[in-house]
Parts: structure tokens; C-alpha cells; sequence
């Protein structure tokens, strides 16, 4: 049942809801509100028949009242009034409206959920401070009774100490109090001892005296005969003469003791004394060397070192001081230890000093004599050890020079062809770098001399083609081609003015000037290539460089560097030399690669 | 280590001669002198009562005998069997008898302490000392054997008398700032005497021959004191025992304290060495039993014991003392020097079965022997540094510097060791049961030669 009740009010609300919601952008006439107001809680049925809003009979009624509720919601009419009377709905209008309710009712809705979203978001915030609110309210109801049964113990531990505190006084006093019982019992014990002691004393003595007067008969001695001392001697009377010498004994066996243990205390004393004399003599020894080093120092050292040496006459009579051991001599000698003491422990002060500032400024120290001395010894040595290398020196020498045996001498060849072989090998590493050099302008001159002969060939060919066409040219077509190639000599001419007187081949070439326009751009190479001169065939070859060809033999040089200035030039001119024959040697090869 | 046949004894008197020949026993009222070195019989004399104290003569020649129950002193002769002394203190009885040092007094302390009689053997003559003290040690011979020293009470202020053995001549008479003097003693070179007070105060005063007051030392106030009090035989160190469980030693020069030996019950000190007394295991026991000559071991193997040495730190038992009975049993109570004044040993009431040993060189702990029972006894070998010990139980126990042995006694009724005594010259030991004592010869033959 309650289920069902829960569950219907909230579908029919939700129903409802939703009726109105359809309708609550239309602010109903108060007629019309009412009826709805009036129809939620109806039943289904009832409620289906009256809220039917527009009938066919009310249409225009129904449509100038949206009309307006349109209007008074600010939104377009949805109809035009065409005629007075009936309105008739127009459809585009009326549907805008309706879009643009649903638009309006859309957004209400999401700003009603929003809203409701907030709120529940509110109302659970508020559940939750609501909460911490009564737990916070919890938490200070207990810590203010905390507080309170806090206090209560205080006040209560404070009585308590009140009580103790009262308690140590009565303690005290009782302490007091027993302390002064127990003196009293003590002194009065000891009062009653002493009178028990006398009452047993005076019944001592009259139980002494009684026996006495009663004559003890049993008291006796029986004895079968009497006993000589034990030491043979009668007994004495008892004079004033035996009690003194009694007496007389007592003192002598005093001083016997007495004078015994002098005795050992003379011997104890005297071994003290001498490990005090030998320390003292350590001391002195430990101390004279420095004392020398700074005699002239001060007035104040020396005045020391006088007492020193006055101390120094009273230790060598240490024995006599020791077999005197009267005050005075006793005070020199305590005094003098105190004094090397002293002297001692300043000495080590000042070698502490001395540490430290070495420490501290890391520069020495040294006296200044010590210093210089020292420096002197130093340098001895070094002239020492010098005459003595020379000395070698010398006698290595002259065993060289004059009769070295065998081995000595293998031994030094040994050495001597060892630096030669070093020296060789070194040459020999030229060598092979030059040799190497070598090489490679040979290589390159022959591809060189390989390209001269093929264009060597080729310039052949074209003069044969070019003589065959001369010989043609006796024909009368040969007038065209002729002006055209004179412009061609033309040019030709002024670059190979210079060279003309050289070669042989030039000669050829000035006689045969048209050729160059015929040829191949090849052609001016190969007309460069006819001049014999090494450095241009260089250049036009662009194989080495003259300027790299001499940094070759530059690094040559350099690397002879380390050797004497003769070698280097020596160098210089064999590396000329080379050029020349590197020249030379162009042609030869030349020659060689055409016989290749 | 060899023993003697058993002989009867009572009460344990029974002692060598002061030169080492004769061995004088006591058998109920019989007295036996024995050849030492054959221990055959060579007197015996019949005294007229149950002998309570028996004492040689410094020459050797007589026996004193007191009969306390009958206020007698009987003396025999050993030179002279026949002769005979009877000395009768009569109604006023005797509680002590001893030897004055020349051998030819006799000095009697009368029941109450009432007197002291000095009896001359050579003149029959008879003096009275009045007022002696009763205390524990109250009359000192000097070892030399001159001057005696008296402890006196009178007027309830205790006073010190000297006395010149040789004719009783009252050398000097003073007053000693004690409440309650307890004991003195001679330093052995007859110089300096020892007086210390009651337990009640820990007061120790030296006095010089001639009644000077040298030195007067208390190491605290209020609680229990001075329990025992020993010289060193070279007379350099006086050792005080006291209620503390301390020992101090004061030196003869300033007399100041010069050490001090606490007994800890934990011993942490790694330098000494702790034997520990074992018994020996049945296992070990079945051993000896599978060889076929030791058989009287078997009988009373369970006696056996050991000696374990253990590492440093070691619990020592101890029990703690009733406060509340007097004479508590805690403290030093006995200290003996070793005849080299090399060597101390101790004894701590409150571990009764501990002995402790100490080095005066080294001013340190050297051993300590832990015995199995409390120890009855223990005394130092007149000419070694080595220590015999006795716990009531059939072993003997024996420490050196090099190490420590414990010795059963053989014997068929079991010999139980309550008391021991060195000989003079440091071989035979007599060792004293309940009724019977045998003699203990440390030394065998070949080592003697």
C-alpha cells in the first residue's frame, strides 16, 4: 500500500507537471486558471474533457487569447487578423510561436534542472555544515568537559600536594622529632652504660676485694721446681734504675725503628736523588747545543747560561751533593732541576711556536746563522758533487782516449753505431718520403705525357684533316671559310705571341693558324700543352702547383729541421736540385711513357 | 701431595712447636707430643680435666693446658716428663690462659675480666693486672716479644697500658680517644700499635712505643665500622676490614689510605681470575673407576671437586643480611697478609664461599676462588705465597699465583676439613676434622731434592 502511495502522487504529479508546463508559458485568463487549478486534483478522465483548450467552436477566441499572451510574453503574434471577426491562424507564425515556446519551455527546463541541481548541491551542503556544525558542538561539549574534569584533576592533585607537602612537614618534624628521641635515648644509654659500667667496676672491686679478704685458699701455684729465665739471667730487682733503663730501652729500640726507617727513607731519597741528578744531566746535554746557538742572543740567555755553567760545576759534584743531603745542598739541586726545567719547557713552547707559525705561515723559521749555515753546507755539497762528475768525466775520458779494452770499446761502438743507425734511420725516412714524392709527380707526369700523346696524336689527326682540307681548299669554295678563320688567328695570335720564338712547334702552329677554329674547345689546351715550358704545363694541367710542389719540398726541410744548419742547407740545395731534376725528369719521363 | 694416617684430637688443640719438631695433640683430657717428622708418640701426658686451651712455649719446651671448667692451668715439660706445674685460679675462675713471650709467665684472665694473674714459673710469684678490657682482642704481645700492650677500661674510658714483658714493669699508661675500644694490635716490627674502636664507629688510631698519638683514621661516620684489623708482615701496610664489604690499606709512612679493594658482586675487572669450584661430574667419575688402582676414590667420588676458571664478568652469590639481628653477617671479615706481604686475602661476610686474593704490588684484584660451601678457614704458607683453604668439607683447597687445586682428603669416614694450620717451615699442613686431624705434606720427595 504505501508503496502504491508513494509511487502514484508522483506519477499523477509528474503528470501534472507536465501539463502545466506545457501550458505555463500561456498565462492563463483567471477563468481558465482556476478550472486547471480547480482539475489537478481530478481524476484522468475528467481532467482529459475539460482541458481541452480550443474547440472548433472557440478557435478565434482561443487565438486572439494566445495572441496576446504572445504578445504580452513579447513574442511576434502567430496570426494575422485578416478580417475582424475571425481570425484566422495563419501556420508559419503560429508554428514560429510554437518553436520558439518549446525554445523558451527547453531552456526553463534546463535552467529548472540546473537549478534544482544547485539545490540539492545546496541542500547537501547544508546537510554536511549541518553535520560538522553538531559534531563541531559535540567535540566542544566534550573537551569543555575535558577541560572541566582536567581542572577537577589539577585542583586535585593540587590538594593532594597541599596533603603532602603537609605531610613532609609533619615528616620533618617527625624526623625532627626522632632525632631528637634518639640523642636523647643515645645520651641517656650512654649515661646508663656508664653508670652500669661503674656499678660492674665497683662490684668488680668488691668482689676482687672480697676474695682477696677471704684468702682464697685455692689460688696456688704447684710447682716441682722453679724454671731459669729463658735467657739464662737472674731476675732484677725493681729499682728506679731498671725503670729507666727500661725506659732507656724503649727510646732505643724507638730509634732503632726510627733511624731503620730513615735509613730506607735516606735510600729511597738517594735513588730519587739520582734519577733526579741523571734527568738533570739529560736535560743539561738536551740543552747546551741550542744554548751555543744562541749565546750571543740576549743578555738574558747569557745571564742563563752562566747560571747554567754554574749548575753544570755543581752537577759534576752531584755525589757530593748526595752524600751532603744537608738544605742548602738539596735547595741548589731542586733549584737548578727547576731551573733546567724551566728552560726545557720554554725550549718546548718555543718549538711548539715554532711548529705553529710553520703551520700558519708555512715559511720557515730558521735562525737566521742556522739558516744561512745550513745553506752553505748545501751549497759545498753541490761543488762536491760536481768535482765529482767532472772527475768521472774525465777518467771516462781518458780511458776512451788513451787504452780502452776490448769490451769498453764495443760498448762505446756500440753506442756511437746505435746514434748512427738513428741518424740513418732517420735518413732513410727522408729518403723514402722523397722517393715517395717522386712517385707521385712521376705518376703524374705520366698521365701527363699519356694525355700529350693522345693529344699529340689527335693534333696529328688534324692536321692531316686539316692539310687534306687545305688541299682541298685549292677549290673556289675555300674564300667563306677563310675570312671567318682569320678572325680566329687573330685571337689566337695575341696569346701565343710570347712563345712564339721558343718552339719549333709554334712555328708550326703560326703557319697553320686556321686549324685553332676548327678544332675542339680541346684545341687551346692542347696548343698550351705544345709549349714545352714545365711550369705552364703545370698550370694548364692543373696537377701540382708550383706553390704545393714547394711546400713539398718545404716539409722536406722541416722535417730536417732538428739537424745542423749545414744539413739544412745542404737540404735547400738538394731540394733545388731535385726541382731541376724533377724537370729533367719530366721530359725523360716523357720520353719513357712514349716508349711505354 | 701425601697424607697422613688420622689421628683422634678434640676441640681442635693441636699445634707444631714453635721450632717445627714436635706436634702437640689434645684427646679429651690426654695431651700427645708427636715427633713431627716420624709422628710417633713421644710423650703424653695426663691433665686432670677436659683440656679446653692448649699452647707451646716460645722455646718449645713446655705445654700449657688450661682447664677453664676447673680454673686450672696444668704445664708439662718436654725436656722433663716428671715435672710437672699446677697453677689453681681458685674461686674466681678463668676465662684465658696464654704464654707471656719470654715462656716463663703465665698470664691468666680471671673470670668478669676482673684481673689479669701473671703467674713466674721461676719465681712463683704472682702479679695482678686490674681493669683489663673485655673486648675481642685486647692484649698484644710485640713480636719481639718485649712490650705487651693491655687494653684497660676504667672511670668508663678505655686506656692503653704497655707493659715491659721482662719484669711487668707498667711502661706506659694512656687514654685512647675511643667510645668503645674493640682491639689492638703491634705492627710486626714492635713500632707502631694499632687501636680501633667498636663497630659503632670506624675509627682506627695508631699510637707510637712510647704512647704518642701518630694518626688517626675513619674513612666514614654513622653506619657499622671497623670489622678486622691486619699488619703486613714487613709492617708497611695496615689492611682495615669494615661493615662496607671495603678494605683499606693505609700505609706506614703518612698513614693515609693508600688503597682501597671493594668486593663487587659482579666481578667485571678482567685481570683477575675467577675459579669457580665444581663438582666433579659422575661421567668422569665412571672413568677413574674403569682403572683398577684407584679404588678408594670411587667411595667418596661425589665429594669430588674442581676448579673452572670463567670469563669476566661473574655473578658472585651473595646473601643479603637480616638488619635487624646484631652482628650482621656482611663485611670484611678476615684478611690475612702473605708471609711476603705480597699478597692479601680476604673474606666477605655476605659471600661466605668467596675468597678473595689481592695483589698489594699491583694494588688489584688477582683471583678469586669461589667455593662450592662457605669457607671455614683459610691461611697463608709461612714461607711461599700460597694459600690453603677449608670449607668444612672433604677437600683442600690450595691457591698459588699459578693456578688453584682442590685436594680430596683420603679417608674412610670422610674427613671433613674445618680447620687447617700450616708448620712452621711451610710443608706439613694440619688439617683438623671434627674429632680427628691428619696432616697434609704438600711436597713429595723428589721435589725436595
Amino acid at each position: 500500500m504505501g508503496e502504491r502511495w508513494t509511487t502514484v502522487p508522483g506519477d499523477t504529479f509528474m503528470e501534472n507537471y507536465d501539463d502545466i508546463s506545457s501550458i505555463s508559458h500561456v498565462t492563463m485568463s483567471p477563468s481558465r486558471q482556476n478550472n486547471l487549478v480547480s482539475l489537478q486534483p481530478l481524476s484522468k478522465s475528467s481532467y482529459h474533457l475539460l482541458t481541452v483548450f480550443c474547440t472548433n467552436d472557440n478557435i478565434p477566441q482561443c487565438v486572439s487569447y494566445i495572441n496576446q499572451e504572445l504578445s504580452s510574453m513579447g513574442l511576434s503574434s502567430c496570426m494575422a487578423l485578416s478580417s475582424v471577426g475571425s481570425a484566422s491562424l495563419s501556420a508559419a507564425p503560429a508554428l514560429n510561436a510554437a518553436f520558439e515556446l518549446l525554445q523558451i519551455h527547453r531552456r526553463t527546463m534546463a535552467t529548472l534542472e540546473d537549478l534544482e541541481r544547485e539545490q540539492i548541491k545546496k541542500s547537501s551542503t547544508l546537510d554536511h555544515m549541518q553535520m560538522s556544525n553538531s559534531r563541531l558542538r559535540d567535540q566542544l561539549e566534550l573537551s569543555i568537559r575535558e577541560k572541566s574534569g582536567l581542572h577537577e584533576t589539577e585542583r586535585q592533585l593540587q590538594l593532594k600536594i597541599k596533603t603532602l607537602q603537609s605531610c613532609l612537614k609533619t615528616e620533618k618534624e617527625e624526623v625532627q622529632k626522632l632525632q631528637s628521641i634518639v640523642a636523647s635515648r643515645a645520651s641517656q644509654y650512654s649515661h646508663d652504660a656508664k653508670r652500669k659500667e661503674r656499678e660492674s667496676a665497683k662490684l668488680k672491686e668488691r668482689l676482687s676485694q672480697l676474695l682477696v679478704d677471704r684468702k682464697d685458699k685455692k689460688l696456688a701455684i704447684d710447682i716441682l721446681n722453679c724454671l731459669g729465665r729463658a735467657d739464662g739471667k737472674r731476675s732484677h730487682w725493681k729499682t728506679t734504675k731498671v725503670t729507666a733503663s727500661h725506659e732507656g730501652q724503649m727510646y732505643k729500640s724507638m730509634l732503632r725503628d726510627y733511624e731503620a726507617s730513615q735509613r730506607s727513607l735516606m735510600l729511597e731519597n738517594a735513588q730519587l736523588k739520582k734519577v733526579l741528578q741523571q734527568m738533570k744531566k739529560d736535560m743539561v746535554n738536551m740543552l747546551s747545543p741550542r744554548q751555543a746557538s744562541c749565546r750571543g742572543a740576549g743578555t738574558d740567555d747569557s745571564q742563563e747560561m752562566l747560571d747554567s755553567d754554574g749548575e753544570e760545576k755543581t752537577g759534576d759534584s752531584s755525589r757530593e751533593i748526595l752524600e751532603r743531603s744537608c738544605d742548602p745542598a738539596r735547595e741548589q739541586l731542586t733549584n737548578s732541576i727547576r731551573q733546567q726545567w724551566r728552560k726545557v719547557r720554554s725550549h718546548m713552547e718555543k718549538l711548539d711556536h715554532q711548529v705553529q707559525n710553520q703551520v700558519e705561515s708555512n715559511k720557515e723559521v730558521i735562525p737566521r746563522e742556522t739558516h744561512e749555515g745550513e745553506m752553505e753546507r748545501m751549497r759545498r755539497e753541490v761543488q762536491q758533487c760536481k768535482e765529482f762528475i767532472h772527475t768521472q768525466q774525465q777518467l771516462l775520458q781518458q780511458q776512451l782516449n788513451t787504452s780502452f779494452d776490448d769490451e769498453t770499446a764495443e760498448l762505446l761502438n756500440d753506442c756511437y753505431t746505435l746514434e748512427e743507425k738513428e741518424r740513418l734511420k732517420e735518413e732513410w725516412r727522408l729518403f723514402e718520403e722523397q722517393k715517395r714524392n717522386f712517385e707521385r709527380e712521376r705518376k703524374y707526369f705520366t698521365e701527363a705525357a699519356i694525355r700529350l700523346g693522345r693529344e699529340k696524336r689527335a693534333f696529328e689527326e688534324d692536321r692531316a684533316s686539316w692539310l687534306k682540307s687545305q688541299f682541298l681548299n685549292m677549290t673556289p669554295f675555300a674564300n667563306r671559310s677563310r675570312c671567318s678563320s682569320t678572325d680566329g688567328y687573330s685571337a689566337l695570335s695575341t696569346r701565343s705571341e710570347p712563345e712564339t720564338r721558343t718552339s719549333s712547334a709554334k712555328s708550326q702552329l703560326s703557319k697553320s693558324p686556321n686549324c685553332t677554329s676548327f678544332s675542339t674547345p680541346k684545341h687551346t689546351s692542347a696548343q698550351s700543352t705544345a709549349v714545352p715550358s714545365t711550369t705552364e704545363l703545370y698550370r694548364t694541367l692543373r696537377l701540382i702547383p708550383d706553390s704545393s710542389s714547394s711546400g713539398c719540398s718545404n716539409r722536406g726541410r722541416r722535417r730536417e729541421a732538428g739537424s745542423t744548419t749545414d744539413d739544412d742547407r745542404d737540404s735547400r740545395v738538394k731540394a733545388k736540385n731535385r726541382v731541376y731534376s724533377g724537370d729533367l725528369s719530366i721530359f725523360s719521363l716523357g720520353d719513357d711513357n712514349s716508349l711505354t | 701431595m701425601n697424607f697422613s694416617e688420622v689421628f683422634k684430637q678434640s676441640s681442635h688443640l693441636c699445634n707444631f712447636s714453635p721450632d717445627g719438631k714436635y706436634l702437640a695433640t689434645c684427646v679429651q683430657y690426654r695431651l700427645v707430643v708427636r715427633d713431627v717428622s716420624t709422628l710417633q708418640i713421644l710423650n703424653l701426658y695426663t691433665c686432670l680435666d677436659l683440656i679446653s686451651h692448649m699452647e707451646w712455649s716460645s722455646d718449645s719446651q713446655f705445654i700449657l693446658c688450661a682447664l677453664y671448667k676447673r680454673g686450672l692451668v696444668q704445664v708439662w715439660s718436654l725436656e722433663q716428663p716428671d715435672w710437672h706445674c699446677k697453677i689453681d685460679e681458685g674461686s674466681i675462675g678463668l676465662v684465658a690462659s696464654r704464654w707471656s713471650p719470654d715462656g716463663r709467665h703465665i698470664l691468666n684472665t680471671t673470670e668478669f675480666h676482673l684481673r689479669i694473674t701473671v703467674w713466674s714459673l721461676c719465681t712463683k710469684a704472682v702479679s695482678y693486672i686490674k681493669n683489663p678490657k673485655a673486648c675481642h682482642k685486647g692484649i698484644d704481645f710485640s713480636r719481639d716479644g718485649c712490650y705487651m700492650a693491655l687494653a684497660e677500661r676504667r672511670d668508663c674510658k678505655d686506656y692503653v697500658c704497655v707493659f715491659v714483658c721482662d719484669d711487668w714493669h707498667l711502661l706506659r699508661h694512656f687514654e685512647t680517644e675511643t667510645q668503645d675500644l674493640t682491639g689492638l694490635e703491634w705492627s710486626p716490627n714492635g713500632c707502631v700499635l694499632a687501636v680501633w674502636d667498636s663497630c659503632l664507629e670506624y675509627k682506627v688510631l695508631l699510637y707510637s712505643l712510647d704512647g704518642r698519638l701518630l694518626f688517626t683514621y675513619s674513612a666514614y661516620e654513622w653506619s657499622l665500622g671497623v670489622k678486622c684489623v691486619a699488619w703486613s708482615p714487613s709492617s708497611q701496610f695496615l689492611a682495615i676490614g669494615s661493615y662496607d664489604e671495603k678494605v683499606r690499606i693505609l700505609n706506614h709512612i703518612t698513614w693515609k689510605k693508600m688503597a682501597q679493594f671493594e668486593h663487587p658482586a659482579t666481578i667485571t675487572t678482567t685481570k683477575a681470575i675467577v675459579y669457580k669450584e665444581v663438582a666433579k661430574r659422575s661421567a668422569a667419575g665412571s672413568e677413574e673407576l674403569s682403572l683398577p688402582n684407584i679404588t678408594m676414590d670411587s667411595t667418596v667420588l661425589s665429594n669430588q671437586s674442581k676448579y673452572e676458571i670463567h670469563p669476566a664478568p661473574v655473578q658472585m652469590p651473595v646473601v643479603r643480611p637480616d638488619p635487624d639481628r646484631a652482628n650482621p653477617k656482611i663485611g670484611v671479615s678476615t684478611l690475612a697478609f702473605s708471609s711476603d706481604s705480597r699478597y692479601l686475602a680476604t673474606k666477605n661476610d655476605n659471600m661466605a664461599s668467596v675468597v678473595w686474593v689481592w695483589d698489594l704490588q699491583k694494588m688489584s684484584l688477582e683471583a678469586v676462588l669461589e667455593q662450592m660451601s662457605a669457607v671455614r678457614c683459610f691461611q697463608w704458607d709461612p714461607r711461599r705465597s700460597r694459600l690453603a683453604i677449608c670449607t668444612g668439607n672433604t677437600n683442600v683447597y690450595l691457591w698459588t699465583p699459578a693456578g688453584c687445586v682442590s685436594v680430596h682428603v683420603p679417608s674412610d669416614g670422610g674427613f671433613q676439613v674445618q680447620s687447617l694450620t700450616w708448620h712452621c717451615h711451610g710443608d706439613p699442613l694440619i688439617l683438623l676434622g671434627k674429632e680427628q686431624l691428619c696432616l697434609c705434606y704438600t711436597t713429595t720427595g723428589a721435589e725436595d731434592k
